[in-house]
């Protein structure tokens, strides 16, 4: 088995590193020599941090010897979106290619706490703007089930080294669907937690009332720890929820009797792979059998919330990334003055997804085009909360599929911006309503493609959404597939 | 150089003071001028990637201190914006500030108008903003500070209800005292923690519509105030008279050259794009502050002069010097409150005590001795045992050394002699030696009356009381 | 590339303001691909055109209300370095920008 440890999912690895069956340093070098072995074809990861990496695990191995907290040892990858203290922070951008930042994203500094190990920092969209991790400006990721596919995005780097057993869990962030389309295209259990419920202290904004934090695990359980670790009030995040954190394991007791299930009528439509509708249509009767009663509810504004999620996300985004100006950090271009000052450096610092977006939302704020997009958007925001009110009214969780196909192949959508914001259009309304969502796999397609689900729960759900998904995992047919092309 | 009768100048203000917080607005830095360049700062208030505001209470306490004060209406719910504009010295590419919510709505200040009468300014509203970094100019290149970025600051807005650089002037001031009595701001406008930007326009007298407007910046005196808003007017009005049009602009303050001048920097900064902060949940008042606040706030200027006329009957010019500044008036208080008449103890205010703290760098509290000491040393010029003189001597060793009156007097050796026996010796000394003059005078020549008394203090060192060197003296002379 | 020229709903003037109001320098080419992305985006959110909105109030944020406040308390220590440390360019403790012009 040791040579292999790196397969393990993080509640298997507690358990064997308490019982000393092996050592948090042998852990790690497993994950490093993974990491070396798969990365030639992935390019998951944008920094490798060996040699920090098995400095912190000789640390947790200390620990462990007495007591150690939940996390101890465990590799832990990292999205290139969180600002880690002395290590390189890129956000895969070339503007911010050399940043370190002297401060740990509350996230980090929790993980760190609880003894958590971190290889490296994973590759994404740049700033999180993308759905295949194409837009990264240091090269995509490519999905280790095949390797001429994306591997989904923004979270794509997150998701794949998962996936292919670089690290045990790693964090994401999720705006418009950016954890839950990669773990769903990825084959791995992805959760965007409730707006609030997780600090964004120290994760380089996207869309600040969208952003949110969450990990992509192996299993179920493992996204159930790693939620506990994560979430709480934080003294830094203004927006952070101080309610009690529950212990999500604990509640993940396969019971499922009598809970409601809605299934929006207007998430089964025009567009989506066929065997995507046939693979959730079969795992909601496996709920059914379970106990649960599952109906069919409405969702009417949710063909809305692409067109009001790119005017409310690239607005916050045009003034979140105003900061990259040459000045304090970061890209600086040549330049005489200070009009060319900003003009070069971010025209040369950010690539063409991000001017698009950062384009659209500067148009959207400007004078005379404000009431006509960016308050108008707002609006719709209200009608898109309304719907899930209303629907959680008449059940207790809502499933859907994850993404309407299978992971696409690269360049494939890239010359088309709509097409690709179409592939989030059943999370993006999620991050607009503030809730709680979980992708995982419930199947795969005639090319070995992972398909996702998506269980989507009302505010601070995260509980009965997990509890859900753990049942669903128990009753999967057939085990998880490894990914063939690593 | 007012506007010539044919036309009416409307100026409005826009005042930006500092808050005196500890902490600054949105992070733990501390909030404190003369730092070396870049020293209280942290990635917060650096803009650095992934930070997150978080706002500090004191913040919101004095802000509404101040809106009670200057009757505005307090939101319950108010709600930051961020203002998006491009410059160095600010490093996240907008400023957090309160656009379409602001904690504070309307209201206004009484300002002295000329005839003494108070006039009301009208406020358009009173809002929470952070202050910039600061930035300066080398030939080759500029430099930036942020040590200043994060600062709290209030943006007090004037309806424009102002019509002469005079007024302008006299509202700033009173606001500045004002926020000074308050404890909010120390309203320092060479540190720039009170700057004001003005509003001018001009139109025909009697006209009902405003005129295009030109936004004066960078007024970091209420000389500049003045002068810059009297130049702009001027200016406007030559435009208007020559038929011309006035254009919209913002220009900036030249000192050196005393004329306003257009800014050509922020062309593009006119669409500021203002959209809610996502990062701050709107701003609720916990319930009973408010009314926490309006029982502790303390006096206003406006309240003081009332009183201080209606209390004491002083003069108006009087008033106005007691009531400038808090401790001024408080020290002035402090004396009657020690027993020393409102007459006396406004004298030795308005004269000495100011002289004494204009001279010095410190505040006035520590310049200038405790009032008990003060109101002791007066009390002995009303027994006689010192004279005014002395007093006024004392004071100024009492300034330097921290000494009490009593030590001061007795070690100046001030101590007033009233003894007849001895004056009357000092009389007959000094009438010995001048027989000539003393013949002069009761040949009729009675102005050398003022000169025996004169040799008589100066042999005397100047401690004879004076009333009993007339007496004595008056009756040696006499024929 | 060939495109179906989406119906034009932002012309090349509006595509340069908003760079320059965005600060990013675009050259030829960029712009005329903004025009177009911009326009087919555009036209699609004209979608949301189809919404009666009124009466209906924004939302600008979806969590809890009532922004949490820190004490007036000093927590961070000076730390220039840890500041000027990803500096582009400095001069002593100042970040050194091209000259201003006001």
């Amino acid at each position: 088995m040791n040579n292999e440890l790196f397969r393990l999912t993080i509640s298997q690895a507690q358990a064997a590193l308490r019982r000393r069956e092996f050592s948090a340093v042998e852990l790690t070098r497993a994950c490093l020599e993974r990491i070396s072995a798969v990365e030639p074809k992935l390019n998951a990861f944008l920094t490798v941090a060996e040699s920090e990496a098995l400095i912190q695990a000789a640390a947790a191995d200390r620990r462990l010897a007495n007591g150690a907290p939940a996390l101890c040892g465990i590799p832990i990858g990292i999205k290139d979106i969180f600002a880690t203290r002395g290590m390189r922070t890129t956000c895969a951008s070339r503007i911010l290619e050399n940043f370190v930042p002297p401060f740990d994203a509350t996230v980090v500094a929790r993980l760190r706490e609880a003894g958590a190990v971190f290889p490296g920092k994973l590759n994404m969209d740049e700033f999180a703007m993308g759905s295949s991790t194409e837009n990264s400006a240091f090269g995509p990721t490519r999905n280790p089930y095949d390797l001429a596919r994306v591997p989904g995005g923004s979270s794509g780097g997150s998701a794949a080294a998962v996936a292919a057993d670089e690290c045990l869990a790693a964090l994401g962030t999720d705006t418009g669907g950016s954890i839950r389309q990669p773990a769903a295209l990825c084959g791995v259990v992805g959760i965007k937690p409730t707006y609030s419920r997780v600090s964004r202290y120290g994760v380089v904004a996207f869309a600040s009332s969208l952003d949110q934090v969450g990990p992509l695990t192996k299993t179920v359980r493992d996204s159930a720890i790693m939620m506990r670790a994560l979430a709480g009030v934080d003294p830094r995040d203004s927006t952070c929820s101080a309610r009690p954190v529950p212990d999500y394991e604990a509640a993940l007791n396969g019971e499922i009797k009598n809970l409601r299930i809605g299934v929006p009528k207007e998430f089964f439509v025009e567009g989506m792979q066929p065997v995507v509708d046939s693979a959730v249509r079969a795992a909601l009767k496996r709920l059914e059998a379970d106990g649960a009663a599952v109906g069919e509810i409405s969702l009417p504004h949710s063909q809305y919330a692409v067109a009001t999620y790119y005017l409310i996300a690239t607005a916050e985004a045009s003034a979140n990334l105003a900061r990259y100006d040459g000045v304090r950090y970061g890209l600086r271009a040549e330049a005489d003055d200070l009009s060319e000052l900003y003009g070069r450096t971010r025209a040369q610092g950010f690539g063409p997804e991000v001017k698009r977006r950062i384009m659209l939302g500067t148009f959207a704020l400007s004078s005379g085009y404000y009431d006509a997009y960016y308050l108008k958007a707002q609006r719709v925001r209200t009608l898109i909360r309304r719907d899930f009110e209303a629907a959680f009214g008449a059940c207790d969780v809502i499933v859907t599929p994850t993404s309407p196909t299978t992971a696409f192949r690269l360049g494939e959508k890239t010359q088309d911006p709509l097409q690709m914001y179409l592939s989030d259009i059943f999370t993006i309304s999620v991050n607009l309503a503030g809730l709680p969502a979980l992708s995982m796999p419930c199947g795969y397609d005639g090319n070995g493609l992972p398909i996702g689900l998506q269980i989507i729960g009302p505010a601070f759900g995260e509980g009965v959404i997990l509890r859900v998904a753990d049942a669903l995992e128990r009753s999967a047919p057939v085990p998880r597939r490894r990914p063939a092309a690593v | 150089m007012a506007a010539s009768s044919a036309y009416e100048a409307v100026i409005g203000l826009e005042v930006h003071t500092q808050l005196l917080t500890r902490s600054k607005i949105f992070c733990g830095c501390a909030n404190a001028f003369g730092a070396p360049p870049n020293h209280h700062v942290c990635p917060v208030c650096m803009g650095m990637p992934g930070v997150l505001p978080v706002f500090n209470r004191r913040v919101l306490e004095l802000t509404i201190r101040v809106g009670l004060t200057a009757h505005s209406q307090i939101a319950e719910r108010s709600v930051f914006a961020r203002k998006n504009y491009f410059y160095p010295d600010l490093p996240k590419g907008y400023q957090i500030s309160q656009y379409e919510r602001p904690l504070c709505v309307g209201g206004y200040i009484e300002v002295p108008g000329a005839d003494g009468a108070p006039r009301k300014i009208r406020l358009t509203r009173i809002h929470i903003e952070e202050d910039a970094g600061k930035n300066i100019h080398r030939p080759e290149a500029s430099l930036v500070d942020f040590n200043r970025s994060g600062a709290p600051l209030l943006e007090i807005v004037s309806e424009p209800d102002l019509h002469s650089a005079e007024e302008a002037a006299a509202y700033l001031r009173e606001l500045r005292a004002m926020l000074r009595y308050l404890e909010v701001s120390d309203g320092n406008m060479e540190e720039g923690s009170f700057r004001c930007d003005a509003n001018v326009s001009v139109r025909p007298r009697g006209a009902s519509e405003l005129g295009a407007k030109t936004e004066i910046k960078n007024l970091n005196s209420f000389k500049f105030v003045e002068k810059a808003i009297n130049h702009e007017i001027a200016r406007q009005t030559a435009v208007l008279q020559a038929g011309g049009k006035v254009e919209q602009q913002t220009h900036l303050w030249d000192a050196e050259r005393e004329e306003t001048r257009p800014m050509r920097s922020k062309e593009y900064a006119h669409d500021y794009r203002y959209f809610p902060e996502p990062d701050l949940p709107e701003l609720q008042a916990p319930p009973g502050l408010v009314e926490a606040i309006r029982a502790q706030t303390p006096e206003v200027p406006s309240a003081r002069r009332a009183r201080y006329a209606r209390d004491f009957g002083l003069s108006a010019y009087a008033i106005e010097v007691l009531t400038q500044e808090r401790e001024v008036g408080d020290y002035f208080e402090a004396l009657i409150k020690a027993g020393v008449h409102h007459k006396a103890a406004a004298n030795w205010t308005m004269s000495e005590v100011l002289r004494a703290a204009n001279a010095s760098d410190q505040p006035l509290i520590r310049a200038i001795p405790a009032a008990a000491q003060t109101a002791t040393l007066l009390k002995l010029v009303e027994q006689n045992r010192i004279s005014l003189n002395g007093a006024k001597t004392a004071f100024a060793a009492m300034c330097k050394s921290g000494q009490d009156a009593a030590a001061t007097v007795s070690a100046l050796g001030l101590a007033q002699v009233s003894d007849e026996a001895a004056i009357a010796e000092a009389c007959d000394l000094v009438l010995s030696t001048e027989t000539d003059k003393v013949a002069e005078y009761r040949a009729g020549h009675e102005k050398l009356f003022g000169f025996f008394v004169g040799r008589v203090m100066k042999t005397t060192q100047g401690k004879a009381n004076p009333k009993v060197v007339n007496e004595v003296l008056k009756r040696k002379l006499a024929p | 590339m060939p495109v179906r020229m989406a119906e034009t709903k932002i012309g090349l003037d509006g595509v340069r303001h908003v760079a320059r109001l965005a600060r990013l320098e675009l050259d030829a080419e960029q712009e005329a691909r903004l025009q177009h992305d911009l326009s087919a985006i555009l036209e699609y959110i004209e979608k949301l055109n189809e919404l009666d909105l009124g009466g209906v109030e924004p939302t600008a944020q979806v969590g809890e209300a009532g922004t949490p406040m820190r004490d007036d308390v000093v927590t961070n220590q000076p730390a220039a370095e840890a500041a000027l440390a990803n500096a582009p360019a400095r001069e002593g403790f100042w970040f050194k920008v091209p000259k201003i012009i006001e």
